[in-house]
């Protein structure tokens, strides 16, 4: 009796197992036929005299546009979009500059003006003149000739608003404010080392406090601030309006961060405008790239104000072309600031290590 | 001579693969750093280790490492008997319960353990958060699974007569523990610890989320210095530290493990009934489970948690691509592609690792042939201590062009998932291999039979459950591979670890209860393969 | 000294070992006699404390042991395959004992060194257990044992794992090692070779109950039913009128026993039967019985034929070495009646006694 059941028992594990298996329906070799349709486009764009094809797009994680819009530039152009996102915007600098003879891609995407300078020392970037041309705000001061501006989100310090009404008392405005006692373990920021926020956030400081930063960070650090590894943690896990659990109503953030704390019709946030440090992120065409017209194509596309518009809403960034249109809660709650903190990027490229290596040995002290 | 040749004709497969998966790929990277300007450059490498920094965070990793290694053998003993010893009441379900943490994603877990010892947390006021002791937790929480089956399959095949000889010549039950028990355990816990080292030194995104900012280890500033600041000299001073370590460690674990007698008499003991003199265990054991299970169900509830309310929502949502279009794919194709991915990767490894068993267990004929096998055997352990940013990007750097342009292939990302399964299969296979007394080999060869049709009657009924049980590791690792996957995967088909690491780093509610739900349902899915493991009852040594 | 009332353990549904109770006098041997099932060994891990009882109890010297470890009894066991510890030298498992009574490194090294001595490995304190062979590992297992002179001494099937020559003499040098010693063991086996060699009391068990007992002696000459003769290395038993026509040329159909026996069968309706060593018959030129010889076959002491007797059938029989005898021969048989059995009862042709 005991034996047979137990002889059921593991004949319907087994059946089980082998049902998971067979409904994972074995392998890559044996998947859907998008992506077998996939494989042959490949093998055509591998001969780039032929028009057409597939063009591929390096970027990082964050990369999202709608899926209809993506059909759409298979539509106008006749190109196949392929994405390979993955990594942070590091990882893709990284990725760039070290397969700069042999690209993983016919264009890329996201680079942003705290990373430029790597990828365009290597050489990575062909001369590109878009058809339609970006503000000039946005370009940058060395490589403006191959990297495109498409996006620019900019860090700032959030607060949470219904907190500090709750307590009564008045919200920060300056970076100066955080080290304030009366703001006393109220702020938490992702590290620089760790998070490209971070990283931002610390850019601010440096341009607003030069070669001081250090001791403004002691001050922070003696003001009780937390600084934790992503963007993720800290939001989403020590401020007030983005956890249950969170402490800290003073977080780095970004400008449209208020958009998406709306209630009814008011945010319960604020991006305090005079700590806001701009990320602008770029695209350019890869030098040896396989479809160098597709990757041409694709960048004005992706200044084209269909594009332009879903940035919103796809990354959580704002468009650079003014003729883009900006959703609704954006256009009412993401106050962009005015006059954003900048550092160039050679100079960041040139202090990076030394800048964030001092920076680790302050917050580890 | 010939055995040897025959030996490295045998090996040649499986270390092709690795050759081009993971020593080319390591190679090339490393290399960037030593050429500087078409110059070779060593001793600019070797200065990068003088730095204090570097120190620093070399004494760190080899600290938390070795501290969690500790702490996860010392808690996960008691368990391993308690689940593999007595007769608990659901302990099938609990052993596969316990493998859970061993594949979520670490972002997850992160989050997880943040939202208990977080300022605002239930654990908040013990002040752990960023602290080296949450460090060390988490990397137990990952791992003390590892050391619970590895030494569980080990005790549960442990012949108790030794101990029974002990306790009849007045060894009281702690003196057998040390005595007896111990030491003959000693390979499994050898074994266990030197795999639970190997993971912690190489963990990555559990330091950084409770370490904050802080404290670094080796893989972290490999990151750091690769990405963020571009030292590749100094990325590459460290992945060779690192290799050093491991190999050493590799060396040393090897050399501990050695027993006089392998072919031992193994029998499955019987369960016993739990009695009162069981209890330090039964608590030890409540402990652990406690502590395994705390930051799952914190993962559980706040998957149900949505708005200020609570019901399914957030499942529902998986079939979507989440707020404000986070994903690319909804939710569950990810999952879907997970589990192909998981069914490539599973038969990889396990081919793989099935003859690289074969060739580490054979009986070696002289000293020169032992030695080639345990060269052998370290060499397939390697990947487990490798930076996975020195392998991911030097995948790119190398795997770029014919014949080896595996760099766009869909088959990349489970390759690399069945190199980092592979220790573990060939862990579990090699005892039982090993088991085997190959003067059955020998019988079967003198009633006429091949090499091959021994094979079949000898070692294929031994081992094709322990097989079964390491497929399903290779799976469920599979599942949950993060850092090679992160680094390999498409964007139109990631995995499902990928999709909750994007939806984490979102903005909008959903997309958080999403990313839980979704942490739930990976877990779920893991459990149940672990489930369909344990039906297995593998009576054998399994210990990777 | 150990006495053991009514005890009966429980695996699960089975009842391993049932109402067992035995003596077991100081300094003496007992062996425990059974076929492998019969419950044998769980007896003796019962009394060693590694099974808990169902029902009855286990004294040592008029104290139970209820409740008392394994640890604290002050007993030694020894496995049928020695189970030394792998990872131990021969010394470091002769010394596992005096090592955890905290005796002085100079006392057990001398300790080890006499034991060793006595058991013939005087040499082998350095090396490990993997390099000795079956014999010298029970050697080994023997001295770890009576390293602290255990109050009782469990032998578990210790010789079965050795072959032909090497238990001979094993056996020898243990049975003197515990008369020296004046050790008092317990032994369980189903080898009755090996019992005959080293205990002086019997106990034959089947389907966990002791089916006789008594003094080694008493129990091989009169064994209770004819299952337990052939356990015993009877080699044939005879029934009925086969088993009265030996007895009477035996001359044994009168002796007091015989008759009772016989009586009783009669009174119980059923025949007698007798139990036969393969020497009990012997070619003798005036024996009572005759018959033609099938089969013969030398062996070093003596010849090994099988005869069919008349209204007797097959039976076995010995002839001295260099006797003339060939297959198709009549010979004539006479019977030693030290080698046979009387056996009150065939239990075989009655259900209800089994």
């Amino acid at each position: 009796m005991k034996s047979a059941r137990k002889h059921v028992v593991l004949t319907t594990s087994l059946a089980a197992a082998l049902t998971a298996m067979t409904l994972a329906s074995c392998s890559l070799t044996s998947s859907p036929d998008k992506d077998s349709g996939k494989a042959t486009d490949r093998e055509t764009t591998s001969s780039p005299s032929q028009a057409g094809g597939t063009v591929v797009l390096a970027s990082h994680e964050s990369f999202s546009l709608p899926d209809t819009l993506i059909k759409q530039f298979k539509e106008d152009t006749g190109y196949d979009l392929e994405v390979r996102a993955a990594g942070d915007a590091g990882t893709l600098a990284t990725k760039l500059s070290l397969t700069a003879n042999n690209p993983i891609g016919d264009a890329a995407f996201g680079i942003d003006n705290t990373f430029a300078s790597r990828p365009l020392g290597e050489d990575v970037f062909a001369p590109f003149t878009p058809a339609t041309t970006p503000p000039a705000e946005y370009a940058l001061d060395e490589g403006a000739d191959r990297l495109v501006p498409i996006d620019a989100a900019s860090v700032c310090v959030n607060v949470d608003t219904a907190w500090f009404k709750a307590e009564k008392l008045d919200p920060p405005k300056t970076l100066a404010d955080l080290t304030d006692p009366a703001y006393k373990g109220l702020f938490v920021t992702p590290g620089a080392s760790t998070s490209s926020p971070g990283m931002a956030f610390f850019l601010a400081t440096v341009a607003e406090y030069g070669d001081d930063w250090e001791s403004y960070w002691t001050g922070l650090l003696d003001n009780d601030t937390l600084v934790v590894d992503g963007w993720e943690d800290a939001y989403y896990g020590d401020f007030t309006a983005g956890s249950k659990t969170g402490k800290r109503p003073i977080v780095v953030s970004y400008d449209s961060s208020p958009a998406f704390t709306v209630k009814g019709d008011a945010t319960t946030t604020a991006a305090l405008l005079d700590t806001c440090f701009r990320q602008v992120e770029y695209a350019g065409v890869l030098e040896g790239a396989k479809n160098p017209a597709g990757a041409e194509a694709l960048i004005d596309w992706m200044l084209s104000d269909s594009v332009q518009s879903a940035l919103p809403e796809s990354m959580y960034v704002f468009p650079v072309m003014e003729s883009a249109t900006i959703p609704k809660d954006w256009a009412k709650f993401a106050v962009r600031p005015t006059a954003p903190y900048e550092v160039p990027s050679e100079e960041i490229a040139a202090n990076r290590e030394k800048w964030l290596t001092d920076w680790t040995d302050v917050i580890s002290r | 001579m010939r055995r040897i040749a025959g030996l490295l004709l045998l090996a040649l497969g499986p270390v092709l693969v690795l050759g081009v998966l993971f020593v080319l790929p390591v190679t090339g990277m490393v290399s960037q750093g030593f050429w500087v300007d078409d110059r070779f450059a060593p001793g600019e490498v070797l200065q990068v280790l003088a730095r204090p920094r570097v120190h620093r965070i070399a004494w760190f990793t080899l600290w938390s490492s070795g501290i969690a290694t500790l702490v996860a053998i010392t808690l996960g003993l008691p368990v391993a008997y308690a689940l593999h010893r007595l007769a608990l009441p659901g302990r099938t379900t609990l052993r596969a319960a316990m493998l859970v943490p061993f594949v979520l994603p670490t972002v997850v877990v992160g989050v997880a353990f943040r939202t208990l010892l977080g300022e605002g947390g239930p654990l908040g006021f013990l002040g752990l958060d960023g602290s080296p002791v949450a460090i060390v937790a988490g990397m137990v929480f990952f791992n003390v699974a590892v050391v619970i089956r590895a030494v569980g399959a080990a005790w549960e095949s442990l012949d108790p007569r030794p101990g029974e000889a002990a306790a009849a010549l007045g060894a009281s039950p702690i003196q057998v523990l040390r005595t007896v028990t111990l030491p003959a355990l000693r390979p499994a816990i050898i074994g266990a610890a030197s795999v639970v080292f190997l993971f912690c030194a190489t963990a990555f995104g559990i330091v950084l989320t409770l370490g904050g900012v802080r404290y670094g280890t080796i893989e972290t500033e490999i990151y750091f210095l690769t990405t963020t600041i571009f030292d590749l000299q100094a990325a590459a001073a460290l992945s060779v530290l690192q290799i050093v370590v491991v190999v050493l460690l590799l060396a040393l674990s090897a050399r501990l493990r050695h027993v006089p007698d392998p072919t031992a008499h193994r029998v499955v003991a019987r369960p016993r009934a739990v009695r009162l003199a069981d209890w330090p265990v039964m608590t030890a054991t409540v402990l652990v489970l406690s502590f395994v299970a705390l930051p799952i169900l914190t993962l559980v509830a706040g998957s149900f948690q949505v708005g200020e309310g609570w019901g399914w929502g957030n499942y529902r949502a998986l079939t979507t691509t989440g707020d404000n279009q986070a994903l690319l794919v909804p939710v569950t194709a990810a999952l879907l592609t997970s589990l192909r991915t998981a069914v490539d990767a599973t038969w990889m490894a396990l081919a793989l690792g099935l003859m690289v068993s074969v060739i580490v267990t054979r009986r070696s004929q002289s000293i020169s042939e032992r030695r080639v096998r345990s060269l052998l055997d370290g060499f397939f352990m390697l990947p487990l201590g490798v930076s996975a940013v020195t392998l991911g990007f030097g995948f790119l750097i190398t795997l770029d062009s014919p014949p080896l342009d595996l760099r766009d292939s869909p088959l990349l990302v489970p390759m690399a998932q069945a190199l980092v399964a592979l220790p573990l299969i060939v862990r579990t296979l090699t005892p039982v291999l090993g088991g085997i007394d190959d003067r059955q080999r020998q019988a079967a060869a003198s009633l006429g039979a091949s090499p091959w049709r021994a094979m079949l009657t000898v070692d294929l009924p031994v081992v094709w459950k322990p097989m079964l049980a390491a497929s399903g590791f290779a799976f469920a690792v599979s599942l949950g591979e993060f850092g090679a996957t992160s680094f390999l995967a498409r964007d139109d088909q990631p995995t499902l670890p990928i999709v909750i690491y994007r939806l984490i780093g979102h903005p909008g509610e959903m997309n958080f209860g999403m990313a839980l739900a979704a942490s739930v349902v990976l877990a779920t899915a893991t459990a149940c393969v672990m489930v369909a493991v344990e039906r297995l009852r593998v009576p054998s040594v399994g210990a990777f | 000294m150990l006495s053991m009332r009514e005890v009966s353990v429980r695996y699960g549904d089975t009842l391993a070992v049932d109402r067992v109770s035995l003596d077991l006098p100081e300094g003496g041997v007992l062996a425990v006699l059974g076929p492998s099932g019969c419950g044998k060994s769980t007896l003796l891990r019962a009394v060693a404390g590694l099974e808990p009882l169902s029902h009855g109890s286990i004294d040592v010297d008029g104290r139970d042991l209820a409740g008392v470890p394994t640890h604290r009894r002050g007993f030694a066991l020894m496995f049928q395959d020695g189970q030394l510890f792998a990872h131990l030298t021969v010394a470091r498992n002769v010394a596992y004992a005096l090592k955890l009574r905290r005796t002085s490194s100079s006392r057990t090294a001398a300790r080890v060194q006499e034991l060793l001595d006595l058991v013939g490995l005087g040499d082998y304190g350095d090396r490990l257990p993997a390099t000795l062979s079956g014999g010298e590992r029970q050697r080994v297992a023997l001295a770890r044992a009576l390293a602290v002179d255990p109050r009782l001494l469990l032998l578990d099937e210790p010789l079965s794992a050795l072959d032909a020559t090497l238990r001979e003499r094993l056996a020898g040098d243990l049975r003197e090692i515990l008369q020296v010693a004046g050790t008092t063991a317990l032994l369980v086996t189903h080898d009755h070779e090996e019992a005959f060699a080293l205990a002086d009391g019997l106990a034959v068990m089947r389907a966990g109950r002791v089916v006789q007992a008594g003094p080694i002696e008493e129990v091989w000459r009169a064994p209770v039913d004819e299952e337990t003769a052939l356990f015993l290395g009877y080699a044939r038993v005879l029934h009925g009128d086969a088993a009265v026509r030996v007895l009477s040329v035996a001359g044994l159909e009168r002796a007091p026993a015989v008759t009772s026996a016989v009586a009783s069968a009669v009174a119980s309706a059923v025949t007698p039967a007798v139990a036969l060593r393969r020497s009990a018959l012997v070619v003798d030129e005036t024996g009572g019985l005759s018959g033609r010889i099938e089969s013969a076959r030398a062996t070093p002491e003596q010849v090994r034929l099988v005869v069919h007797a008349e209204h007797i059938g097959h039976l076995d029989a010995v002839a001295p070495l260099g006797s003339r005898v060939a297959p198709g021969d009549s010979v004539r048989l006479g019977v030693d009646v030290t080698r046979l059995a009387v056996l009150a009862i065939t239990p075989r042709l009655d259900p209800s006694l089994d």
